[in-house]
């Protein structure tokens, strides 16, 4: 079999960013979802086009949301006779999106396809509550009037509290930042160097903005023409002000570190990209940014192990470096997602330290430092916000277009998902 | 838009007879253009003046080719019916006129017609460019035509239109797409106007096997501020007429301008066509289109004041936006490939305003922007020859936009009145005088401005 060909990465669209319960307060996820589709429609005239596959996600997703994506290709501008499916991966999903459109593509089984994600965390699916569903099950499975009136006697006035999403890991009843708050304890994250990356992120995005690098992969959406969750003017002085909010278990509450500005908010939104391959870009004179060369998956068991929930991408990028005889310097450019400032920081200290490298990866020595100065350039999840499924459609033509803008280069994709997992990815211009 | 609230009452059955009775100026109802409408909705009279007309030729074989019946008499039984019946059109041959007591065999024919021509019917009087005669007393001839015509479009009823082409010297075979967008119902808002063919030396191109439903098919069209308004009527227009639209608007317009790209099975550009390196960017995007054919400068804003009021930075986003940043992009299409860029026989079409000739109180900014594109246009069009294309401007009145829908009603129904067809014309009927621009065909047509106005009376 003749070795695969990289799958390129076209373009893209997404709609703003919006923090939560805001500007995108009634839109749902197919709503969402459609409208960064069809801004991608527009911008590469695929109207009635059919595209070998739509794969895109949602985190937080109502039961009737099961074809999401299909309904969203739908209600769009692009042909109904594309196929699609739905994937989840938590955080990681729209960075899985893009790796199994990819991967398709490399084959020849398909000449290209979208990738996506989406997420609302105000218009959450919020379920019955627990006990309320086990008597309505019980009266539905009932055979007689009888049986259903016994069932229905369980009714009780509590039951009407409803079960709501919460961020929170099953296995282990903590908070996302709470674990995140762990692993910065450990790490010995300081607080300064976290708002330091904090603002940071604010001023790139909004350099970014300035320098018009989001007229070709944002459409506005709802009134919104940039991401709301952007504080350009944020500070370090400023956001050493704000108080912390996560709080490592069983530590001193004053060695916490974590609050909601070096967090990132709850956001919704929706991104999309557009892969092909070489040739079905070239036939329609579109120019290609990026390839998509490789990805790697990794886990860790922050339930019954001593890792860290968010620490899965500091196993998979040593793999993924190693299959590709690359080490963590051979990169222009490194988009690792902000889920938390103080998960970023985690990850290059533990690229950095001999001992994890040593114990946890089975390295000789240390990956090493990189140079910041590469790092999330144009912002990240701090700055833009973080719809869970949408991030990793975000940062792959965020790195693409940086790298065709370089004039070329390597570029590595780092991100985080809740269950302890991460995606990576290396993309080449 | 605004609905016409008048116009409903005039055209109902009570409407129609209360305003008979009590005087009320009727409005009219116009045809419009669909693909396949046949050119003219019945027979059309064809006069010459002079024995040395050089383009009743011309207009007779369009008429055949399009099937439509011709009549050299005025007063000849038309269509199987009398002498006065109806006809779509009266067209007169007035070239070669060697003085002023050529006229009268103008009037001697026209009379007749004025009563003759139905609704929506077209009075066409196609003469020589006055500035090519030498002699006083042909120059005064041909520039009579001028205010023939003009008067006439004011006494013209039922939505009929008067209007007068010059002819170039040598230009008579050039003007067949003249010819079938001002006798088409293309031409529907464009009234009392003057328009000249083959006036800029050194044109080339051909009309011949044009499909006249298609002109433009096959064609990559690039329209400013397609997001709304008239811009995305152009958009849509050119995409009837066989055209790839590159549809640009400024980012923050982005929604509005993927529907518009969408629904015309075009691409959305978002950019700022003030920054630096917006015609790059404009070159760039097309790249994958293969090149452009037709730009359409129709981005636009308004930032009113008083002169008494007004501040430099209004001013200044004004002059940028609506001058030049088109004169930016000019440039940069002039000095493109004529594969892969600006193609050779391209088409450059900007828009003017009524404002922009007339001028308009507290538009001091706008109509300087919008005069100013007149004297990019008369500068450009020599200039592009070189490449075979041509640039024109449309020079819209009052339309019905979301723009005038918010002005005061009295303003409004004063622009709509104040016009011989006593209507606000619709951003379709702008479209169509672009598109017209646009065409491959129209290759000697070019350094125009086309008032689009209904014979406003403002600056007429």
């Amino acid at each position: 079999m003749a070795s695969p060909r990289r799958a390129a990465v076209v373009g893209a669209n997404r709609i703003p960013f919006a923090r939560s319960n805001g500007a995108y307060a009634r839109a749902s996820n197919k709503d969402m979802l459609t409208a960064a589709l069809d801004g991608l429609v527009a911008r590469f005239g695929l109207a009635d086009e059919r595209v070998g596959e739509v794969v895109a996600g949602a985190v937080l997703k109502h039961s009737r949301d099961f074809n999401l994506t299909r309904e969203a290709v739908l209600a769009s501008r692009i042909s109904p006779w594309t196929p699609t499916y739905d994937v989840q991966q938590a955080c990681g999903t729209g960075l899985e999106a893009a790796v199994l459109i990819a991967n398709k593509i490399a084959l020849g089984q398909i000449e290209s396809g979208v990738a996506g994600g989406v997420d609302t965390t105000s218009d959450a699916p919020i379920a019955v509550n627990e006990d309320l569903r086990e008597v309505l099950l019980a009266a539905n499975r009932a055979k007689s009037t009888a049986g259903v009136i016994k069932a229905l006697a369980g009714l009780r006035p509590g039951q009407i509290v409803p079960e709501i999403p919460a961020n929170r890991e099953p296995g282990t009843g903590m908070s996302m930042g709470e674990h995140a708050a762990l692993t910065a304890a450990h790490w010995g994250i300081e607080r300064t160097a976290q708002d330091e990356l904090t603002a940071l992120s604010h001023h790139n995005l909004a350099k970014a903005y300035d320098a018009g690098f989001f007229d070709d992969l944002m459409t506005p959406y709802l009134g919104l023409t940039k991401d709301n969750n952007l504080r350009a003017d944020s500070s370090v002085e400023k956001l050493g002000k704000l108080k912390p909010v996560f709080f490592p278990a069983g530590a001193d509450k004053a060695e916490a570190t974590m609050t909601a500005g070096n967090s990132t908010p709850l956001t919704d939104g929706a991104a999309t990209v557009l892969l092909a391959s070489d040739e079905w870009a070239a036939e329609r004179g579109l120019p290609v940014l990026a390839h998509l060369v490789d990805a790697e998956t990794a886990a860790v068991d922050y339930v019954h192990g001593d890792e860290g929930l968010l620490m899965a991408p500091a196993y998979a990028v040593p793999r993924m470096l190693e299959r590709n005889g690359l080490t963590l310097q051979d990169f222009d450019f490194y988009e690792i997602h902000e889920a938390f400032a103080s998960t970023v920081l985690a990850t290059l200290a533990a690229w950095e330290s001999p001992q994890f490298c040593k114990e946890r990866l089975g390295l000789d020595a240390p990956l090493g430092s990189i140079d910041r100065a590469k790092l999330n350039v144009h912002g990240s999840s701090l700055a833009v916000g973080h719809p869970f499924a949408a991030t990793g459609a975000r940062i792959v033509p965020t790195l693409a277009k940086i790298l065709k803008e370089n004039g070329g280069g390597r570029g590595l994709i780092s991100i985080c998902a809740a269950g302890g997992q991460g995606v990576v990815a290396i993309l080449e211009a | 838009m605004s609905h016409d609230w008048y116009s409903d009452f005039v055209n109902s059955g009570v409407g129609k007879t209360i305003a008979g009775n009590v005087g009320l100026p009727p409005v009219p109802i116009l045809r419009r253009w669909e693909p396949g409408q046949p050119l003219l909705s019945g027979p059309a009279l064809l006069g010459t003046a002079t024995a040395n007309g050089r383009v009743a030729k011309i207009v007779r074989a369009v008429l055949a080719e399009a099937g439509v019946e011709v009549h050299e008499d005025p007063n000849a039984p038309v269509g199987g019916g009398s002498s006065t019946s109806k006809v779509a059109a009266a067209i007169v041959d007035a070239t070669g006129l060697s003085s002023p007591a050529d006229l009268a065999a103008i009037q001697g024919f026209l009379t007749p017609c004025m009563k003759r021509v139905g609704a929506s019917g077209r009075v066409l009087v196609i003469g020589d460019v006055p500035a090519e005669a030498e002699r006083p007393a042909v120059r005064a001839a041909r520039r009579a035509l001028e205010g023939l015509v003009r008067s006439a479009a004011k006494e013209a009823r039922y939505g009929a239109t008067v209007n007068l082409i010059h002819v170039a010297d040598g230009a008579e075979n050039d003007i067949e797409s003249t010819l079938r967008f001002f006798l088409s119902s293309r031409s529907a808002f464009v009234d009392g106007q003057r328009l000249d063919v083959g006036v800029v030396p050194g044109y080339a191109g051909s009309s011949a096997g044009t499909d006249w439903d298609r002109p433009i098919a096959g064609k990559v069209a690039v329209v400013t501020g397609a997001a709304r308004g008239i811009g995305r009527t152009v958009a849509t227009t050119l995409a009837r007429d066989g055209a790839t639209v590159v549809c640009v608007d400024i980012p923050a317009s982005g929604d509005a301008l993927a529907r518009t790209a969408n629904d015309v099975g075009g691409t959305a550009l978002q950019l700022d066509i003030t920054g630096d390196g917006a015609g790059a960017a404009i070159l760039s995007h097309a790249e994958r289109h293969g090149g452009i054919d037709i730009v359409v400068h129709n981005a636009g804003i308004t930032r009113d004041k008083l002169l008494a009021n007004q501040d430099t930075d209004r001013w200044n986003s004004v002059i940028d936006v609506n001058l030049n940043a088109q004169l930016a992009i000019n440039d940069v299409l002039m000095g493109s490939s004529d594969d892969t860029g600006f193609h050779r026989g391209g088409r450059i079409v900007t828009v003017s305003s009524m404002a922009g000739i007339a001028g308009n109180r507290g538009q001091t900014s706008y109509a300087s922007s919008k005069a100013g594109v007149i004297g990019l246009v008369d500068a450009t069009a020599p200039l592009l020859t070189a490449k075979d294309a041509t640039i024109n401007a449309v020079a819209p009145g009052f339309i019905e936009t979301d723009m005038t829908a918010a002005m005061p009603v009295g303003t409004r129904e004063a622009g709509r009145r104040l016009s011989s067809l006593t209507q606000g014309g619709l951003p379709v009927d702008v479209a169509e005088t672009i598109a017209w621009f646009a065409q491959g065909a129209s290759y000697a047509v070019n350094g125009q401005v086309l008032r689009v106005d209904g014979q406003n009376f403002l600056g007429a």
